[in-house]
């Protein structure tokens, strides 16, 4: 799937919600089927800034594009993460960096952006950002 | 009074969120406002605005007048001896913050030692860590038992001939447990060691009476005794408040300036530098107003105990949830409570909360050495004011119950 495919699908499954909890029950389902991050990579510079839980962001470029795993320590927030590395994981550094996360929005997610919301789905989407900026 | 005609007063507290109904349990953090107070504000700014103390025209007399009125009427809450002990401030902070700079001027020196409890809010820590820094003193720790319940036993040996201050919560923000101040004052006193007491919560919940207590300094603000936000008090007795320098230079605090030398204005204004926050402190008077309707109301006082009862009962029979701050009698519990879930994290649990219309607070409620102190990094904290209702807390338990069941 491309990008593109993989945000429509994103938002198609959301769609099927209207109630905010069951939004989170799914949100809470991705977080589940997460696959643990190993502890050595939970380092202080993995970890991303501005999230009331703790969220840690690894990355590998493999074949000019970018693969990400991640955890946290909250299942909801873990949940968002597992979505946008679902989405992001696979597509090159520049197709990253000039994506708009607009999706965001359709998927009606907007009110966690605010930075000092719980979830830090800003800070999520600017760490996911530099990443891709700073790939080399 | 009922506590539906208590909550029409309060506009907020019939709004929606998520098309629920709101359910405000952050009260603790800041509690909601009654239209007497936004009245007093209005008529303040729209009829009665202009600089105090200073001129001499009507309007300025008519803003003077609703100030000091207002110390006053906080001298006579506080049962203090002079209009001349009550400071205005920002707020509870700002209170500590002049203690902690002042008096540490006049008083502390370096070696000389500090005693806080480890489960100070951060406004009753870091102060005494700046001072501490600035005078090479030391911060020493008062502790809490694995309850959250003062170990006031080892107060008297913590205390040496160096000790300068102990500050004290009056009740933690976190665990909401009355501390037996009275003792701690006693205590202190028996070796002349002078106490602040952090009321910021302890103001909302207990009748205080600063005489008869005999703390040398108590700090509240006013936005959790439901007035205005930026407003808050410093009771300090005169002795001290006379011998402490000012804390921040500038207009109304001086009696004469000139470049060889200024002299300050006596108290209060000592400590009241520039503009004060004229619109605003006259709103501790209708505040005060229903906190003194409300602590002689049977009912209401009935519907708390329900609320208490009923919240500590159903969380401490809750086998997933471990409740910090259990009081050994229920009578030095207020309805602040503060725990963790096994399995859940307090924020998705707060998360699922908010989406059912219930506002709680997690994280480290700015108390992070007592989070540390209790080998958690949060916990889900929910507040409750006179004007929650009892059903407000079964749906609340029974909302939580569904959260956690969505999370394990």
């Amino acid at each position: 799937m491309t990008l593109e495919e993989k945000k429509q699908q994103v938002v198609e499954d959301f769609s099927s919600y209207d109630e905010w909890l069951d939004k989170y029950e799914y949100l809470i389902e991705l977080g589940k089927g997460l696959e643990a991050l190993p502890e050595d990579k939970k380092t202080e510079g993995n970890l991303i800034k501005g999230c009331q839980s703790r969220v840690w962001l690894d990355s590998e470029l493999k074949d000019g594009k970018l693969f990400f795993s991640a955890d946290s320590d909250a299942i909801i927030t873990k949940g968002i993460i597992s979505l946008l590395i679902g989405i992001y994981s696979g597509s090159t550094p520049e197709e990253i960096a000039a994506d708009d996360f607009g999706f965001i929005e359709e998927i009606g997610l907007r009110e966690n952006l605010s930075p000092t919301r719980a979830g830090g789905l800003a800070s999520m989407i600017q760490t996911i950002k530099e990443v891709a900026e700073n790939a080399e | 009074m009922k506590v539906k005609d208590l909550r029409e007063k309060f506009p907020v507290l019939s709004t929606s969120v998520y098309g629920k109904p709101l359910v405000y349990l952050d009260n603790a953090a800041t509690a909601q406002r009654p239209v007497s107070v936004t009245e007093k504000w209005n008529k303040l700014v729209n009829s009665r605005n202009a600089n105090i103390h200073r001129a001499v025209h009507r309007l300025a007399e008519d803003a003077t007048r609703e100030y000091e009125n207002t110390r006053d009427v906080v001298k006579s809450f506080l049962s203090a001896a002079s209009r001349e002990e009550i400071i205005f401030t920002s707020g509870a902070t700002a209170s500590i913050n002049i203690v902690a700079f002042s008096f540490g001027e006049a008083f502390v020196q370096e070696g000389d030692e500090i005693i806080v409890s480890v489960a100070e809010h951060h406004s009753n820590i870091v102060p005494w860590q700046m001072l501490c820094q600035r005078k090479n003193a030391i911060l020493k720790v008062l502790d809490v038992d694995e309850n959250g319940v003062l170990e006031v036993e080892i107060l008297k040996k913590l205390i040496s001939q160096r000790t300068k201050i102990v500050a004290i919560s009056h009740i933690s923000n976190v665990l909401g447990l009355v501390n037996p101040v009275r003792e701690i004052v006693r205590i202190c006193h028996e070796s002349g060691v002078p106490v602040l007491i952090d009321g910021a919560q302890g103001i909302v919940h207990e009748k205080v009476d600063v005489q008869n207590l005999d703390c040398d300094f108590y700090a509240f603000s006013g936005h959790k005794l439901y007035a205005a936000t930026g407003t808050g008090v410093l009771y300090g007795k005169k002795k001290w408040l006379d011998a402490m320098p000012p804390y921040m230079g500038g207009g109304e605090m001086i009696a004469t300036v000139s470049f060889s030398g200024t002299t300050y204005a006596p108290l209060p204004q000592k400590f009241e530098a520039g503009t004060q926050n004229l619109n605003s402190t006259p709103t501790l008077v209708p505040a005060i107003e229903l906190v003194n309707e409300i602590r002689v109301d049977e009912d209401l006082a009935a519907e708390q105990k329900a609320v208490l009862e009923y919240v500590l009962g159903a969380l401490q029979a809750d086998k997933r949830i471990h409740l910090f701050g259990v009081p050994r009698r229920t009578e030095d519990k207020i309805p602040v409570f503060s725990f963790t879930v096994d399995g859940a994290h307090h924020e998705d649990l707060a998360l699922i909360l908010d989406k059912m219309g219930i506002a709680v607070r997690s994280g480290q409620m700015c108390a992070e050495p007592l989070m540390d102190r209790m080998g958690v990094t949060g916990m889900l904290r929910a507040s409750f004011a006179p004007y929650n209702t009892l059903e407000e807390a079964k749906y609340f338990i029974q909302c939580l119950d569904k959260a956690i069941g969505m999370l394990i």
